[in-house]
């Protein structure tokens, strides 16, 4: 029951995107197609289950005043992983989200986790809050991402749905972003407040 | 098991430890993705120049060779050649006046300095609208198509300084850059075109210094 509790927690209760407000950089920046932003919150999810497992399985070895410096250097090696990945086998997925990869290694869900959860709690719960927040990211940024792009360019995942002719440009700039992710949020909101 | 205290031997041995296991995977990794990331950019690469060369019976990315331009720079060519003869050849171009950085592109010519076809390879104009350059330039409506293009009769304008191409709505200034970058990759070839087929006397100079100008008009 307590571990159904943890993952839902960072799909639903605590969504990084839209309840934490965690990690808006790469939110605004990858969000504008969907194919974007669904692979930006997957690699952002590996990270995180890796960095969440990792972290809670050394956390007794690692003395409290160099914990930060260590959780840095141990999720930067998962990017760097994911990032080699990517190149070798997604080379065009890879130059669409560029910078934004290696940027995951500053973007504050996953070292917030590792502080605020695998730090304090045992391997198996720190990976399912790690699968959790992934998903919940993941999940925001694809909606995020399919609302800008059907707005913006007409299309849904690459598909053509309506004229592109009609596709309102504002949406794949930053400003549409910002705007889509404030009624998101209100909207979250609205129905968390009902509950 | 009790978390070690902040000693500092306990703080040295954590932190070199986890460096250098994170290195080792870090090294293992990379040994891993060598070969599938060499591919991949290979396979760009020669999917590119197939779009924008003649036909060549050559490998193009083996005998590339770094041309010299007039101002200063120099830009990498891929010769392409059929039975031994010289048909044509691919420019790595680069234009640094685009709205946001640096636009690069590769542009095929053939001998006399036709231009084949062009693909952008990197660039980072606002989305929906210089961002278009790879469609816009290659469209049959008004002035905008631009392959067929002699280069060694014309230096590419768009029709804001007097030139004959339509600029991207709203983008003149990705299409200056995009046009500067097409004319230096014919600068930098005409110089191997002359050699080749001796008496195609062209400008050399004329593309870079198009671009030093639009330079300061920005």
């Amino acid at each position: 029951m307590k571990s159904l509790k943890i993952l839902l927690n960072g799909i639903i209760r605590e969504n990084p995107t839209f309840v934490l407000l965690l990690g808006m950089c790469p939110t605004l920046g990858t969000t504008s197609s969907a194919i974007n932003g669904l692979s930006m919150g997957l690699a952002t999810a590996f990270v995180l289950i890796c960095s969440n497992a990792a972290i809670s399985s050394v956390k007794n070895l690692i003395p409290d005043q160099v914990r930060i410096p260590a959780y840095i250097v141990l999720v930067a090696t998962f990017v760097s992983i994911i990032q080699l990945l990517m190149e070798a086998y997604v080379p065009a997925l890879y130059e669409s989200l560029g910078l934004f990869i290696p940027l995951i290694v500053v973007n504050c869900i996953v070292l917030g986790r590792a502080e605020a959860f695998a730090s304090k709690n045992n391997i198996f719960f720190s990976l399912l809050d790690g699968l959790g927040m992934g998903l919940g990211f993941t999940l925001a940024l694809t909606l995020l991402g399919m609302i800008r792009e059907f707005l913006g360019t007409g299309k849904l995942f690459g598909l053509l749905v309506y004229s592109d002719a009609y596709g309102s440009l504002l949406f794949i700039l930053a400003p549409g972003g910002f705007i889509v992710l404030g009624y998101l949020i209100a909207l979250i909101n609205k129905i968390k407040t009902k509950d | 098991m009790n978390k070690l205290t902040s000693s500092f031997r306990n703080l040295f041995l954590s932190l070199s430890a986890i460096c250098i296991i994170s290195g080792g995977i870090l090294a293992a990794m990379n040994e891993l993705t060598r070969e599938p990331v060499a591919a991949a950019k290979k396979i760009k690469l020669e999917n590119a120049l197939q779009a924008v060369l003649p036909d060549f019976d050559n490998s193009p990315a083996e005998e590339a060779y770094w041309a010299p331009l007039p101002a200063g720079d120099s830009l990498k060519i891929y010769p392409a050649k059929k039975q031994g003869a010289l048909v044509g050849a691919a420019v790595e171009s680069h234009s640094m006046n685009g709205f946001s950085g640096e636009i690069k592109i590769i542009a095929g010519l053939d001998i006399s300095g036709k231009l084949i076809n062009y693909k952008v390879l990197e660039h980072s104009e606002t989305p929906g609208l210089g961002s278009k350059m790879e469609e816009w330039f290659r469209t049959d409506k008004n002035r905008q198509n631009i392959l067929g293009a002699d280069l060694s009769q014309t230096t590419l304008k768009v029709t804001k300084d007097n030139g004959t191409v339509d600029a991207i709505t709203g983008a003149t200034i990705s299409s200056r850059a995009f046009l500067a970058a097409v004319n230096r990759a014919y600068a930098a070839f005409s110089g191997v075109a002359t050699d080749a087929s001796s008496g195609a006397t062209t400008d050399a100079s004329s593309g870079a210094t198009g671009d030093t100008k639009k330079g300061g008009e920005e």
